[in-house]
């Protein structure tokens, strides 16, 4: 799937400059470019310290999954890379984290406008209430100014069908985005998050409140949309970090303890407590 | 020996079951009286205003303006009228302050000073109400020379502003925080997350509120002696004392003509039938699932 979202057609909200990006299978061997870079991050809740000194890289338009035992600073990890944390009063953080070489906290980044780059899923799919699916879809977009109904149209088929929701919704786009299964509420929430066409997605725990045959098809579609996307996954489930995910990264007590390929990563840990944790022996 | 001891402790424990049983039917006969002392004087009035009132509720009641002090017949039109006009325009006046003052306490001040403004609107709403019309008669009354409409909704408008500034915070905060940060993560704007979110969201349960303190405020009668006046004649304009219904119900009650009291009866009436179908469309809206 080649995505039209590549298509250089103007856009009717500002959106930041992007620096260029490889075309997928432009060369044989793509060297990954690293999308998001964390460099020594030390974050606080008030006076608990939850992140300690993590540095480290998420390769472009491919999956990351950072696993962990509950409590290890996942959530706070991923929060931090689209400065959601920012929302929860008392934080406070040091270090430095870079989307395409460009410091998210530098003076002059408008957390607004960097959350259009780098969209977020939650653990609990949260569709808007008072909206329809098609509402849902397009919030984003109508709440930033763009008025083009055609623009509007084609960019709900486009993000609908990308969420492998289409042929589900497509007859009823009227109906309230709640009445909806759990699962397609999760991929409406999906549908809602690519239609800013953002270029990272982060995903907190996004299937832990499915069933397995949902689970299985967020997990089908996290491992399309990495095509299109750098996705950031956080998971307690093991076959899923393995199943889905490029590389892996362990983390554990606020520390990232190792990051590698999942292969590596699940095969020849480095680390005494990945293996352990991987094993299953604690977590 | 064992036998005995044992029949002798299950006649002890019958007796104790008997006392448990007595105080515990005599605690639900309690309960019920007190709820029945509850609904008993509603049940009454309404009797005793259907009984004195309803005659008196006709045509004329609605479409005439008072007749002559003394002389039959006649209505209050001017005072439903008037009714209508100083709660439409309290509330034009004082929700708008108390959803918007609501929306700074549950979206965007900090926690001690939204606890600060909470004890003073929960103060506000235990000021007594002629207070308020004492209060609007110095600062709107005096510098305008005369009672007037304007005062008397600027009067009802004050007391409304902290009885919506509470109900409408109280829904905003049921609003689950996931909504919010889902629309931060889309980029999208504070203030419009706020309003197109999260007021959207709560609108139903806002609604409920305005109308549960328009219900509240529709039966004043002590803020509006000192500001809107009444009036026996018709009166729309914002500058001229203006008629209530809770001000011609006292005006005909304390008169000494049978016909005005019959119809004070029949005003009572209809007020008090207003604030009911304002109550039951409350619950009508609360019964539906969204907020
Ligand atoms: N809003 C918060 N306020 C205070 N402490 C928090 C908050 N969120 C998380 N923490 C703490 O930060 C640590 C990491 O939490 P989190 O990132 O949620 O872990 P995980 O997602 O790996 O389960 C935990 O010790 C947790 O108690
Ligand atoms: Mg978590």
């Amino acid at each position: 799937m080649n995505p039209p979202l590549g298509s250089p057609e103007p856009r009717t909200y500002s959106e930041p400059m992007r620096p260029p990006q490889p075309a997928v299978g432009q060369s044989p061997q793509p060297v990954r470019q690293i999308a998001i870079s964390v460099e020594g991050l030390n974050l606080w809740y008030g006076k608990n310290q939850a992140l300690f000194d993590v540095s480290l890289g998420f390769p472009a338009r491919s999956v990351t999954a950072i696993i962990g035992p509950s409590g290890c600073g996942k959530s706070t990890l991923l929060r931090t890379l689209n400065r959601m944390h920012e929302v929860t009063p008392g934080t406070r953080m040091t270090g430095r984290v870079r989307l395409f070489g460009d410091d998210l906290y530098r003076s002059g980044m408008d957390p607004t406008i960097l959350r259009r780059r780098v969209g977020m899923i939650f653990q609990k799919s949260n569709p808007f209430p008072t909206l329809s699916v098609r509402e849902n879809v397009l919030v984003g977009l109508r709440l930033n100014g763009v008025r083009d109904k055609e623009v509007l149209r084609e960019r709900l088929e486009e993000c609908l069908r990308m969420a492998a929701l289409w042929d589900e919704v497509k007859d009823n786009l009227n109906r309230p985005g709640i009445s909806l299964s759990g699962g397609q509420q999760q991929r409406l929430c999906i549908a809602r998050a690519i239609a800013m066409r953002p270029e990272v997605l982060l995903m907190d725990e996004p299937s832990s409140a499915l069933d397995p045959i949902a689970t299985a098809r967020i997990e089908e579609l996290v491992h399309e949309l990495k095509e299109t996307f750098t996705i950031v996954i956080v998971t307690h489930n093991m076959q899923q970090a393995a199943r889905v995910s490029d590389h892996t990264a362990f983390m554990y007590l606020g520390r990232l303890i190792e990051m590698g390929t999942t292969q590596k990563i699940f095969q020849r840990p480095e680390h005494r407590q990945t293996e352990e944790y991987i094993t299953g022996r604690f977590g | 020996m064992t036998t005995v001891e044992a029949s002798g402790r299950r006649l002890e424990d019958q007796h104790q079951h008997r006392w448990r049983r007595f105080k515990s039917g005599a605690m639900s006969a309690l309960a019920v009286l007190s709820a029945a002392a509850v609904i008993l004087p509603l049940g009454f009035v309404l009797f005793h205003l259907l009984l004195q009132g309803a005659s008196s509720v006709n045509v004329d009641f609605f479409t005439r303006t008072p007749a002559a002090p003394g002389s039959p017949g006649g209505g209050m039109a001017n005072a439903i009228a008037g009714s209508a006009e100083l709660l439409a325009l309290a509330t034009a006046l004082g929700a708008p302050i108390g959803v918007l003052g609501a929306i700074y306490l549950s979206e965007y001040s900090s926690p001690a000073v939204a606890a600060s403004i909470r004890f003073v609107a929960d103060v506000l709403n235990g000021v007594p109400s002629i207070i308020w019309g004492v209060l609007v008669f110095g600062v709107v009354v005096v510098p305008m020379h005369g009672f007037s409409t304007l005062a008397g909704a600027v009067a009802l408008a004050i007391m409304m502003i902290p009885l919506v500034l509470r109900t409408t915070e109280e829904v905003l905060l049921l609003v689950p925080g996931g909504y919010r940060e889902a629309a931060l993560a889309l980029g999208i704007a504070r203030w419009k997350i706020v309003v197109h979110i999260v007021v959207r969201t709560a609108s139903r349960g806002i609604v409920t509120g305005v109308l549960l303190a328009v219900a509240r405020i529709s039966g004043e009668t002590a803020p509006l002696l000192f500001t809107a006046f009444g009036n026996l004649n018709w009166n729309l304009g914002l500058t001229q004392p203006i008629a209530a219904l809770p001000l011609q119900i006292y005006t005909y009650a304390v008169s000494p003509y049978e016909d005005w009291h019959r119809q004070a009866w029949a005003g009572a009436l209809v007020l008090i039938s207003l604030i009911f179908l304002l109550n039951l469309s409350v619950r009508f809206l609360t019964r539906a699932k969204r907020l």
